[in-house]
């Protein structure tokens, strides 16, 4: 994790963020902007066009060589042999317990070349983590494992931002949801991958820091794009159910816990290599004590991480780890951890605010419905 | 109208006051979009946090800037939020104060000192 006292640290955008008139708060070591026009207007816009955030405080590396799935696999419960160059998975670092320390987006652009984008707030841990294990290991022998902090990261989110991108990189627009690829935009290499964590169709964009402003420019340049910042980030991802590292997953937590199993591969349950295997094995027979669910609040004001989840008798069940009032739906919605008994979806439950008890009830995930632009079904 | 650090304004009639945020907090706050107001007879002491104001980023507390007790609140809030962010300083009040110590207004700012203040943050 990032040191908070150690001094913030700056995205090549930072001057625009300041000129857009983004309200700069510190966010994992960084500067970044937390809305510029307004959390809803933004999360609204998002939802109906396309808008743009800058992620450049995430971390990216490369790994190349013929060990490259090797380590990736010690590390992950993911099966990256499988994984075809050109696509994109969801993955997990775990520790030698099977806990979470942090989430990732692995591409393969190239058959024997891995892109990882990491959590901020984890890039130097995990980043060391995996140099030690190379180091340390003979698979890593053959290793070649580069942290890319010459480039920075952006997205651009939402049901319009294909037609963005078909002016400036129309081969991109061919790729389906979790599809990656390496592109020339605006005369430089950019790993393109269209996923994103708004639940939107949309494109993640991997370029030079140091030509990014002028790509930052040329997107916004296009009235269909608007610059949107972390508040309205948070509640997108929300609104699609996908966990944030640090609420609703940590080192405390496991992937069956987390209801993350689509990082997981049955493959690797099988050869039953993942860390962590035999609590693992056991939570997915059913010796669950928590799971990760998702909550309606039927009443009263939005319940934010830390409120107590209860059951109507006022048992205590668990805990909400992030909540908001969701813009697109006009209701408050949480996620949070009960024991799967009351984890399924109806279950009425009350949640705790300020110390009052509100109606609320398990739903399914996601909140809003995802808007990917999926490969048809052969 | 009086002011108080924590950016909210106090506008007396008699020994009654209607309480509220200023346009400098419902700026920054951004989109309210919940609004908790305090009960009807609740006595409050200067300091109490009596209201909560919840944007879609954060819930956050109004400090009553005056003792005494609530006589009236403004439950059309409730279905209307986002009159916090139209007319902050007027319809966007949130409860209304029989005073208790009307000394305590002594420690308040006047417009122009509040003004003031908002230039050194």
């Amino acid at each position: 994790m990032s040191d908070s006292d150690s001094e913030l640290q700056f995205t090549p955008l930072f001057d625009r963020h300041v000129a857009l008139g983004g309200q700069m708060v510190p966010f994992a070591g960084y500067n970044m902007p937390v809305k510029y026009e307004g959390v809803l207007a933004e999360h609204k816009w998002t939802r109906a066009e396309a808008g743009l955030f800058d992620v450049s405080h995430m971390g990216q590396a490369r790994m190349t060589g013929e060990g490259a799935v090797a380590v990736l696999e010690t590390l992950t419960p993911t099966d990256f042999s499988i994984l075809p160059q050109g696509k994109q998975k969801y993955s997990l670092l775990l520790n030698d317990e099977g806990g979470i320390l942090d989430d990732w987006m692995v591409s393969r652009p190239e058959a024997e070349g891995f892109m990882l984008v990491v959590n901020a707030a984890c890039k130097d841990q995990d980043f060391d983590i995996i140099a030690d294990f190379i180091a340390d290991n003979e698979s890593g022998a053959d290793v070649e494992f580069e942290v890319l902090s010459d480039r920075a990261l952006l997205a651009l989110q939402g049901p319009k931002a294909k037609d963005v991108m078909k002016d400036l990189c129309p081969a991109a627009t061919e790729m389906y949801f979790m599809e990656c690829g390496t592109f020339q935009l605006l005369g430089e290499v950019a790993y393109i991958s269209r996923s994103g964590y708004t639940g939107e169709d949309g494109f993640e964009i991997s370029f030079p820091a140091a030509r990014v402003g002028d790509l930052w420019d040329e997107l916004l340049s296009n009235p269909i794009v608007k610059p949107i910042g972390l508040g309205a980030r948070d509640s997108l991802r929300l609104e699609a159910g996908m966990p944030l590292y640090g609420h609703e997953m940590d080192a405390g937590y496991t992937l069956a816990e987390a209801n993350l199993g689509f990082a997981m591969n049955k493959s690797r349950l099988t050869r039953g290599d993942i860390k962590g295997i035999d609590r693992l094995k056991a939570q997915l027979d059913g010796a669950l004590e928590r799971v990760r669910v998702a909550i309606r609040v039927l009443e009263g004001p939005p319940a934010r991480e830390g409120a107590k989840i209860l059951s109507e008798d006022g048992t205590d069940l668990g805990v909400v780890t992030s909540g908001v009032p969701s813009p697109s739906l006009g209701y408050s919605i949480a996620m949070g951890y009960v024991p799967p008994h009351a984890s399924a979806i109806g279950t009425k439950l009350k949640l705790e605010t300020r110390g009052k008890p509100y109606a609320a009830e398990i739903v399914s995930l996601p909140f809003v419905a995802n808007g990917y632009h999926r490969k048809p079904k052969a | 109208m009086k002011f108080t650090k924590d950016h909210e304004w106090v506008s007396i009639t008699g020994n009654e006051a209607f309480v509220g945020i200023t346009l400098y907090a419902a700026e920054a706050l951004g989109d309210v979009v919940f609004v908790e107001v305090p009960e009807v007879g609740k006595v409050l002491k200067k300091g109490d946090s009596f209201a909560v104001v919840e944007s879609v980023k954060a819930a956050s507390d109004v400090y009553a800037p005056v003792s005494g007790e609530v006589i009236e609140a403004n439950d059309s809030l409730t279905g209307a939020p986002e009159t916090i962010n139209a007319v902050p300083e007027a319809g966007g009040w949130i409860a209304k104060i029989k005073l208790a110590d009307a000394s305590e207004l002594d420690g308040l700012m006047d417009r122009e000192q509040y003004e003031a203040y908002l230039a050194t943050l």
